[in-house]
């Protein structure tokens, strides 16, 4: 009975899905293709590669860069985007010394309660304060940015399919659509003469949708002036927020990888000495049983 | 229950025997998982998923109970609160990637064990009630792991409990209801965090108590083995202890290795990037998609897309949506039915050349192609593919397999255990591994 009443329900399954499939074989028999084309889909492109000191299972913060990588955040991001997750005493470990950490931390203005009134005012950060918000809330995100929220960056390179190469690429991926080609040499504008980008957005083919809201932050070698002399070419300066912004995901990464190493050596030890005692003690059980 | 060879607990130190009188749990131990258990003598490496996700059911609870003392049910303050265990608690990083891909590291074994169970047909008598109390582990096992998802309360938790969710909103009448009182709103809200939070607490401890059902039921007949030949005589076994603990702890270090090589070096390779973006309701991501080990079944309720007509009407009698949830359910649901399907008086796969060829070649690449379609972009072709994986999934389990072991001449069995294994059979499976009786 357990097989008839089976038997019967697995050929229902089985023919509700073949019909399906049949439903959808014919959809792309009569379109002639599998899904449609869009330029979303032709055009996007994938980042491109990136390396970072920290990258891999050996890979280390190169504190230097990840100082230039602030900087650039502190001139440029930051006038639209936050940094919520962290705060100045975690920069510290960026290689800045307890007293720079003090002044860059009174360098920011921060938001705080007037102590004889009890009104809101501002005052300068203290190492225990958090990046403060460039905009009061998402409304007046939304009514200075063209309707759009500029996102919280701090887990920015893992919140993103392709990580901190997406965050660089995207950074120096702004072109003109007009005469943009994709890896097979097409042209946009021939292949979709209708594509606009339309008034208030950015055309950039690492962007999901091609079109951003942000207008294209990186936009002259020089804008940030390195205090170590490394030449801020829009590039390097790409490069440098994106390795800073690995460190503001996650920046207990190099201690991730310095403990990883330790624990996987003690294991393969100890995984050997555990295969060669279940050697031993079955060696016995042959001569035993033999 | 034990063979009449089985060794006896015999305390030595006047404490224990003092013990054994008063509460004989040592005893009770010896006897579960020491020298008390005698197991046939050629278990292979396939046996060692049981140990290993009982091992992952405790990895899970201990580095969990830790994390829900830092971590806040709070709509509000939940995504804040897992980037502060991150953070700022001390190790909190190593707590809950251990967590995290503590889940995946679950469900692969568990994953590994059950098709052990597929193959050798674990599932047969006298061993059913074990293989019925297993599928009832990983039915409570994958609402613990869902439940667990939608805690950091990131946009694939958000949307992930909102789908699955809605998927109660698909049975008639009481669909809308339904889902409204399980959620305790319209959206997965505040609400719905502080029950998933309280259940995902709780159901761990649930399945624990299933697990003590589960090895107490397979401790009536005794474990299987690869030959499918029930044990005979005492030389068909060897103590559990010292033998299958050594070769579980191997088993466990190389288990180790791998999960530490995910926890310390790529610990969200097996997780979305969405789920680092905090949830919104107003946001819809591109791609919901659950975690990698509900893919299959995912990949199941999607490909359901078309409604069940009277054929050349436009009546529908059941709309797709429900009929991707049945089957969704059913898919589990089937496995219930395994020891009353398969009727082959053989166990194991390996004695069993029609069934062996189904299963390697029919259900094993079926799952890997539902598991990827599941992981995709809902369209083509990845639908056409899972609506050609589910409709064999279904065949598999409920037409294929009952009627295999009418077609099916098995190969000739060993006598028994002993004889498998001390190869004076050449056809033995265990042939290579064997050294030749002497």
């Amino acid at each position: 009975m357990v097989r008839i009443i089976g038997f019967l329900v697995g050929l229902f399954f089985a023919v509700m899905a073949l019909w399906a499939f049949g439903t959808g074989l014919a959809t792309v028999a009569s379109e002639g293709r599998l899904k449609e084309v869009t330029a979303e889909s032709a055009f996007h492109r994938e980042p491109k590669a990136l390396h970072l000191a920290s990258d891999g299972p050996f890979g280390k913060f190169d504190n230097r860069q990840l100082q230039r990588g602030y900087q650039v955040y502190k001139e440029v991001c930051k006038a639209c985007h936050s940094l919520n997750h962290v705060a100045f005493r975690d920069l510290a470990e960026l290689g800045y010394s307890e007293a720079e950490v003090k002044a860059e931390a009174a360098s920011w203005t921060v938001p705080g309660i007037d102590p004889n009134t009890g009104e809101a005012t501002t005052r300068p950060g203290t190492p225990t304060d958090y990046f403060p918000k460039p905009f009061a809330n998402d409304i007046a995100a939304r009514a200075a940015n063209n309707n759009a929220i500029p996102p919280d960056l701090s887990l920015m390179a893992k919140a993103r399919e392709g990580g901190a190469p997406y965050i660089h690429s995207l950074l120096t991926g702004y072109t003109d659509p007009a005469t943009f080609k994709n890896e097979d040499g097409k042209a946009l504008k021939q292949e979709f003469p209708d594509f606009q980008t339309p008034t208030g957005l950015y055309f950039n083919p690492y962007f999901a949708n091609l079109n951003v809201a942000m207008p294209p932050p990186l936009t002259s070698d020089g804008q940030v002036g390195y205090k170590d002399g490394t030449a801020a070419t829009v590039d390097q300066m790409a490069t440098d927020v994106a390795a800073f912004l690995v460190w503001t995901a996650e920046p207990t990464q190099d201690k991730r990888h310095q403990t990883g190493w330790p624990v996987l050596g003690f294991l393969i030890f100890a995984t050997v000495l555990a295969y060669l005692a279940k050697k031993q003690i079955w060696a016995q059980a042959k001569v035993r049983r033999d | 229950m034990s063979f009449p060879w089985a060794q006896h607990y015999q305390p030595k130190a006047p404490f224990m025997r003092w013990l054994d009188e008063k509460l004989p749990l040592p005893r009770l131990v010896y006897n579960a998982i020491g020298g008390g258990y005698p197991v046939p003598r050629n278990l292979n490496y396939a046996w060692n998923f049981g140990v290993l996700a009982g091992f992952c059911l405790v990895l899970q609870i201990v580095t969990g109970v830790i994390l829900a003392m830092h971590y806040a049910a709070n709509g509000n303050v939940a995504f804040d609160s897992v980037e502060h265990i991150m953070r700022d608690v001390n190790w909190g990083w190593m707590l809950r990637y251990a967590h995290a891909n503590g889940a995946s590291a679950f469900f692969a074994v568990i994953y590994l064990h059950m098709f052990r169970g597929f193959f050798y047909s674990s599932y047969k008598a006298p061993r059913e009630m074990v293989w019925l109390l297993g599928v009832v582990i990983f039915l409570l096992t994958m609402a613990t792991g869902f439940m667990g998802y939608v805690l950091p309360w990131g946009q694939m938790s958000f949307w992930g409990a909102k789908v699955i969710t809605g998927l109660f909103g698909a049975i008639p009448f009481v669909g809308e209801p339904l889902q409204i009182w399980l959620l305790g709103g319209y959206a997965p809200d505040n609400a719905a965090l502080n029950r998933f939070f309280s259940l995902h607490f709780l159901l761990p401890f649930v399945i624990a108590g299933v697990i003590i059902l589960h090895i107490w039921a397979l401790h009536i007949p005794g474990s299987s083995n690869p030959t499918g030949v029930e044990v005979k005589s005492e030389s068909d076994t060897v103590p559990f202890h010292p033998y299958y603990t050594a070769k579980d702890g191997f088993g466990l270090g190389v288990f180790l290795i791998i999960y530490c090589a995910f926890l310390f070096f790529m610990p969200n390779a097996l997780g979305h990037p969405d789920n680092y973006i905090p949830a919104n309701p107003l946001s819809t991501p591109a791609l919901i998609v659950p975690e990698w080990y509900f893919w299959p079944f995912y990949a199941i309720l999607r490909a359901f897309t078309h409604d069940l007509t009277i054929p050349f009407t436009h009546i529908v009698i059941v709309e797709a949506k429900l009929l991707g949830v049945l089957a969704m359910f059913a898919s589990i649901l089937v496995w219930f039915f395994l020891p009353w399907l398969d009727r082959s008086p053989v166990r194991s796969g390996h004695y069993r050349p029609l069934f062996r060829k189904f299963f390697w070649f029919g259900l094993v690449p079926t799952v890997v192609v539902l598991g990827y379609c599941g992981g995709s972009h809902a369209e083509e072709p990845y639908l056409m593919l899972s609506q050609i994986a589910a409709a064999y999934y279904f065949l598999h389990f409920l037409v294929i397999l009952p009627l295999i072991s009418s077609f099916e001449r098995p190969e000739p069995l060993p006598f028994s255990i002993t004889e498998a294994v001390l190869g004076s059979d050449k056809k033995a499976v265990l042939g290579e591994n064997t050294t030749p009786a002497t």
